[in-house]
């Protein structure tokens, strides 16, 4: 019988080596497809276990915070917004019915702690429970505060972003939602016509108006096509396209140099000028600026929409046919969001290199340490810093003696573009005609701040409304030092 | 032997001295504040209780195995860590039933040192273990568990008899084997090229099929018959060495099994939920779900202890994220929490044991006992098969408890005996050995 035990012997090692195998299976190479399965719930919940880090404020405000409830192996933690709808956006929400949006998502890993398995274990033997590092941003609470109330109930968003860092110091969508009724009231947020839940500041698409004469400035005089000092026929209406086009309020100037043409926002010129640097220049520069593409700042990807020339939600390229001329003065289809011309703002006022825009500062880790900083990044050299130094010259003229005439006061030495898209009554709730616009910098000379300010739905011209918004956005700012 | 004792002795310490890290482990991660003695007090208890058990065999069988306590100390300490982490008062519970294994572990070494009286006594024997097995379909003392009839309650005294009654089967096969392994062997006859036992004496072995099947219909256990019909199949090739035997035995199981699957409503669900768990993720197939969802948790390494998550936190009354994880699903906890490596460990504890066990049946010089003693040991191992197979998705998952760490008054205890009949089996073997190796010293290689 000896033999025969043996062999018995030797199938249940194979028995068990078959239950090794599919142990090794689920825990090892199959574990991450099953993380992925619907019906696992754990890998959210184990979030939930985790205290996730704290989103401060540049001035050390709470945005969003952890607290505990439960003890032990039944603890969770849930969200809290103390700001309520002030940081709706960008800063979004960590739920768990609800999933995640905004800054939270894409910081998702940072809030949680997630690291390497090997580290994770070495944390576990010395008892350290799994925390999440807080994250200190560059958002300003006042200007915040000021932008939302500047744009008083009215749809539209502002964006403001230092500079020379590229650091978000406002980003600010109306109407606002508050992240801590997420959990309860999703459902009638979603629906709600007036669409809180979108952040128009990066997720919008506007038609520009005269604000992207800057960007066909910038392709003119960057190229060597033009100088500041160029006369251009400013009369109206000219044929564009073989379409005549006229001035706003169909006034005519006759010869004008290109300064003059931007203080006094001729679109008869700046199309001519589009024309002549023509469709593929014009799109080197676009694409410079970050059109074309999704934009560089630290929110998910799929939440920003990319600033372009769109044919039913096609992003068209210069090979399409594009009536260019009209591009040229922020008409035809073109779609900006408005944090895309707070770049186009930010890189002018930066010598014309673009920084790539981000919202954290800095991760703290449960200790205090810094675990890393923003070291700011040139995303894009633009144009050269003799034809930023020239645009920005050209657009104080439009604060100083143009269409902004008279919305700052002359010490805060303004440089900017005012933009009105006239889109005409009718349109799909909003019985106004105009899509007003103001992005600019102070102080010119050395420039601490540059906005973008938009306001959907208005009869008025983007001077008289987004004007005085971005003035006290630029006010809280720069009153604060920079 | 004394030296056996010895090596006995020096192998419960790491035992203790691994409860006591454990306990003490547990408590680091639930945040106790106060990491106080407590580990200690509950290590010093566990190896006390060890080495009275130990001076126990030193005086009554001190030539028995000395791997064997050992390893089920091991195994009943990893149990004790695990349930104590789950929730600190089935622990206390687990670890009385741990002394009162051990009670009714010396008390068998006490009355079984004649362990072939039991082969008297086989008829009696086997019936008793079929009534354990009927019990729980009893109106007034069974009880249903999950759709299946595992349980036996008599007033304030709950058990499970499966677990009884496993260790009565084996006695019956491995007395029955014993005497009729002869004729099974010498009157088959070939026919069309397959080897068939003889029917006059097969009828017996009949009958244990009809009643794992019926044990199947009337209990609706998959678990628990395959387990008994494994062990039966095991035995059966042991005496007869008859590899037919075995293919026809599980030709006629899979026959019977499939034609209940299709006629027993609890028995059909465990299949379909084997084949297809994400038919109805959260319904039938939940607890399979979660467990394998839990062990994709666990990785190499594990989380550690106390990170595996039971319930949905916040949720009242708590919903189980683990359905059984004191019982069913220990093993997929311990995926969870102590990693591949750790499930793979406990895994190897089971072969050195069974490693053991059968070697304690080959240097055993009877029939009897050698049958008893393979017997015992394939039964335990396929226990701990059936239940790791069943959370892994090897095989339907069922309701039998992971042998001496899964919680449970009845496994414990039925497992200390079943270890008592295994030691009493090697004491005799080896004082024989070793009798036979003073007597005439090992033949010198011409």
């Amino acid at each position: 019988m000896n033999a025969q035990i043996a062999k018995l012997y030797g199938l249940i090692v194979l028995m068990f080596a078959v239950l090794i195998g599919f142990t090794s299976y689920w825990s090892v190479f199959d574990a991450q497809a099953l993380k992925q399965q619907r019906a696992n719930k754990r890998p959210l919940l184990e979030q939930l276990q985790v205290k996730r880090g704290t989103i401060f404020a540049d001035d050390g405000s709470l945005l969003a915070l952890s607290t505990r409830e439960g003890r032990g192996a039944g603890r969770f933690y849930t969200r809290h917004y103390p700001q309520g709808s002030l940081f709706g956006h960008p800063i979004g929400y960590s739920f768990l019915d609800r999933g995640q949006a905004g800054f939270e998502r894409y910081h998702n890993d940072e809030l949680v702690g997630n690291k390497s398995e090997f580290s994770s274990i070495l944390e576990q033997l010395q008892g350290h429970r799994q925390q999440g590092d807080d994250i200190v941003t560059s958002l300003d609470p006042a200007a915040q505060r000021v932008a939302l109330d500047g744009l008083a109930g009215r749809p539209g968003a502002v964006v403001a972003i230092e500079p020379r860092t590229g650091r978000v110091r406002a980003l600010v969508s109306e109407p606002p939602y508050d992240p801590n009724q997420i959990p309860t009231d999703f459902a009638q947020l979603n629906r709600d016509p007036g669409s809180p839940l979108l952040d128009r500041a990066t997720q919008s698409g506007y038609a520009p108006g005269s604000t992207f004469k800057v960007v066909t400035a910038t392709a003119a005089l960057d190229t060597g096509k033009l100088t500041p000092d160029s006369v251009i026929n400013g009369s109206s209406p000219i044929n564009i396209e073989g379409i005549p086009l006229s001035n706003s309020g169909g006034e005519s100037f006759g010869p004008i140099t290109l300064t003059d043409a931007l203080t006094n926002s001729v679109n008869t010129v700046f199309a001519q000028v589009g024309e002549k640097v023509g469709t593929a220049t014009m799109y080197r520069y676009m694409d410079r600026f970050g059109f074309n593409a999704k934009p560089q700042i630290d929110l998910p990807s799929d939440e920003l929409a990319i600033s372009g020339v769109y044919d039913n939600g096609h992003l068209l390229g210069p090979g399409d046919p594009i009536d260019i001329g009209r591009v040229a003065i922020g008409q035809e289809r073109l779609f900006v969001t408005p944090l895309q011309m707070a770049e186009v703002a930010a890189t002018v006022a930066n010598g014309g290199k673009l920084m790539r825009p981000q919202i954290w500062n800095r991760v703290v880790d449960p200790d205090g340490r810094t675990v890393k900083s923003l070291k700011p990044a040139v995303q894009s050299t633009v144009m050269k810093p003799q034809t930023a130094s020239e645009l920005n010259g050209m657009m104080q003229n439009v604060v100083n003696d143009g269409t902004a005439a008279g919305v700052f006061p002359s010490s805060m030495h303004v440089a900017g573009k005012t933009g009105t898209a006239e889109l005409g009554t009718g349109r799909e709730g909003c019985d106004l005609p105009n899509q007003a616009w103001f992005i600019g910098f102070a102080p010119a000379e050395d420039p601490k701040i540059a906005v973008a300010a938009t306001i959907e739905c208005t009869s008025s011209f983007g001077a008289q409304v987004a004007g005085p918004i971005a003035r006290s956005v630029m006010e809280t700012i720069l009153a604060e030092g920079g | 032997m004394r030296s056996a004792r010895n090596r006995e002795l020096f192998a419960l310490l790491p035992v203790a001295l691994l409860l006591t890290a454990g306990f003490a482990a547990v408590f680091v991660q639930e945040g106790s504040r106060q990491l106080s003695n407590v580990s200690l007090v509950y290590g010093g208890y566990f190896l006390a209780i060890c080495l009275a058990t130990h001076l126990y065999l030193r005086v009554r069988l001190p030539n028995a195995d000395p791997y064997l306590f050992p390893l089920m100390a091991l195994l009943a300490a990893v149990g004790l860590v695990v349930i104590y982490r789950i929730d600190e008062s089935l622990a206390r519970d687990q670890a009385n039933w741990f002394v009162l294994g051990l009670v009714l572990f010396a008390l068998t070494i006490h009355f079984l040192r004649d362990y072939e009286v039991l082969e008297r006594y086989r008829y009696l024997i086997a019936t008793l273990g079929i009534a354990l097995l009927l019990a729980p379909r009893l109106p007034g003392i069974g009880q249903q568990v999950n759709g299946a009839y595992l349980g036996v309650k008599i007033g304030p005294l709950a058990f499970q008899p499966a677990e009884f009654s496993k260790i009565c089967l084996v006695i019956f096969l491995a007395s029955y084997l014993r005497e009729h392994r002869e004729v099974l062997i010498v009157g088959a006859r070939r026919v069309a090229g397959v080897t068939l036992p003889p029917l006059k004496h097969f009828g017996p072995l009949l009958v244990v099929w009809l009643a794992s099947m019926l044990m199947l219909f009337y209990i609706r256990d998959l678990g628990s018959s395959l387990m008994f019909f494994a062990a039966f199949l095991a035995l059966l090739y042991v005496a007869t060495g008859r590899l037919s035997f075995v293919v026809i035995g599980m030709a006629l199981f899979m026959v019977g099994a499939w034609f209940l699957a299709n006629h027993v409503p609890h028995v059909e669900d465990r299949v379909d939920v084997w084949l297809d768990p994400y038919k109805n993720a959260q319904g039938t197939g939940y607890q399979v779900l979660q467990s394998i969802f839990a062990q994709a948790d666990g990785g190499m390494f594990g989380q550690g202890f106390g990170q595996s998550l039971l319930y949905i936190p916040g949720s009242h009354p708590p919903i189980a994220l683990l359905p059984a994880a004191q019982t069913d699903t220990i093993y997929a906890l311990i995926v969870d929490e102590l990693g591949l490596f750790g499930a793979a460990a406990v895994c190897l504890i089971y072969l050195l044991i069974a490693a053991r066990g059968f070697k304690t049946a080959i240097i055993a010089d009877d029939g009897f006992s050698k049958l008893l003693a393979a017997g015992l040991t394939a039964v335990f191992a396929i226990q701990a098969f059936v239940i790791v197979g069943g959370v892994t998705r090897v095989i339907p998952l069922t309701g039998v408890t992971l042998p001496l760490v899964s919680y449970g008054g009845s496994s414990i205890v039925a497992n200390f005996v079943l270890l008592a009949l295994l030691l009493l089996i090697s004491d005799r073997a080896r004082s024989h050995l070793a009798a036979a190796e003073i007597r005439e010293p090992l033949p010198v290689p011409s």
